[in-house]
């Protein structure tokens, strides 16, 4: 006789595994991004003009520094969590799968992190 | 082990091509295209970082022909993904799930995309030719 519970043997048996984490940190990143992208957006269409001198001096602004920062950040962890989503649904290869999984991760943390340096460089500068 | 050929259930042939379906694949597409525009958003802030000249190459390649229409593109992307997203975020709520609210809030979040993606062209022509 196992003492354990009905639902202790079946949890994380599903086809799935898991989902509702993924789902949720999706639609409270997809909140998050709603004022930081449209803040990006317009700042960028407000700016006088797109040259190097103002596109640096408006983002090495301490907020602009510190929401583009957000903006990157939370925008790279909700495109990942969307693309997670997507390579799940349609690459079914079980090599393949892993690999552009495994892929994916490293590719966003690369571009992520890439990101948030140049900005730190810009705020601080080198 | 080998792979045995199983019965599978009617998938996306049997159904009738709708808005809905429609805008469903739009918003994924979108969304694929904008984890591009993330790698277009990340080289454009490196060069920023790089200096004056880096900024400037950046720049040449934004401005090109290609450039803009990919830049246009994820403009169209992001507002589409950012609409069809909040219409989204009413359903999860359990708003919305009406008929003809369906298709009201997808027909806006299409033809507002389209619209919005043509004023912002226009906005930054304007700013480009005074």
């Amino acid at each position: 006789m196992s003492l354990r519970s009905p639902l202790g043997r079946v949890l994380g048996l599903g086809s799935a595994k898991d989902g509702t984490g993924h789902w949720w940190a999706e639609r409270v990143t997809s909140i998050a991004l709603i004022p930081l992208t449209l803040w990006f957006f317009f700042s960028l269409l407000l700016l006088p003009g797109l040259d190097y001198g103002t596109v640096k001096t408006w983002l090495a602004v301490p907020i602009s520094s510190f929401l583009a920062m957000l903006l990157i950040a939370v925008a790279t962890y909700h495109s990942y969590l969307g693309t997670t989503a997507v390579i799940e649904d349609y690459v079914h290869a079980a090599g393949v799968k892993v690999l552009s999984l495994l892929l994916s991760r490293f590719l966003y943390v690369l571009f992520g992190g890439a990101s948030l340096f140049a900005i730190l460089r810009v705020a601080f500068g080198s | 082990m080998p792979v045995r050929v199983r019965p599978l259930s009617p998938h996306l042939q049997v159904y009738r091509w709708q808005i809905s379906n429609t805008l469903s694949i739009l918003h994924r597409l979108t969304g694929v295209a904008l984890a591009l525009g993330l790698v277009a958003l990340s080289y454009w802030l490196i060069s920023l970082a790089g200096g004056e000249e880096a900024y400037a190459a950046a720049m040449r390649v934004f401005a090109s022909k290609v450039g803009l229409f990919f830049l246009i593109g994820w403009t169209f992307s992001f507002l589409f993904h950012l609409l069809n997203g909040v219409r989204h975020l009413f359903w999860d709520a359990g708003y919305g799930f009406e008929r003809n609210q369906r298709h009201a809030s997808g027909w806006l979040a299409v033809l507002g995309a389209l619209g919005l993606t043509a004023c912002v062209c226009l906005v930054v022509w304007h700013g480009l030719h005074t």
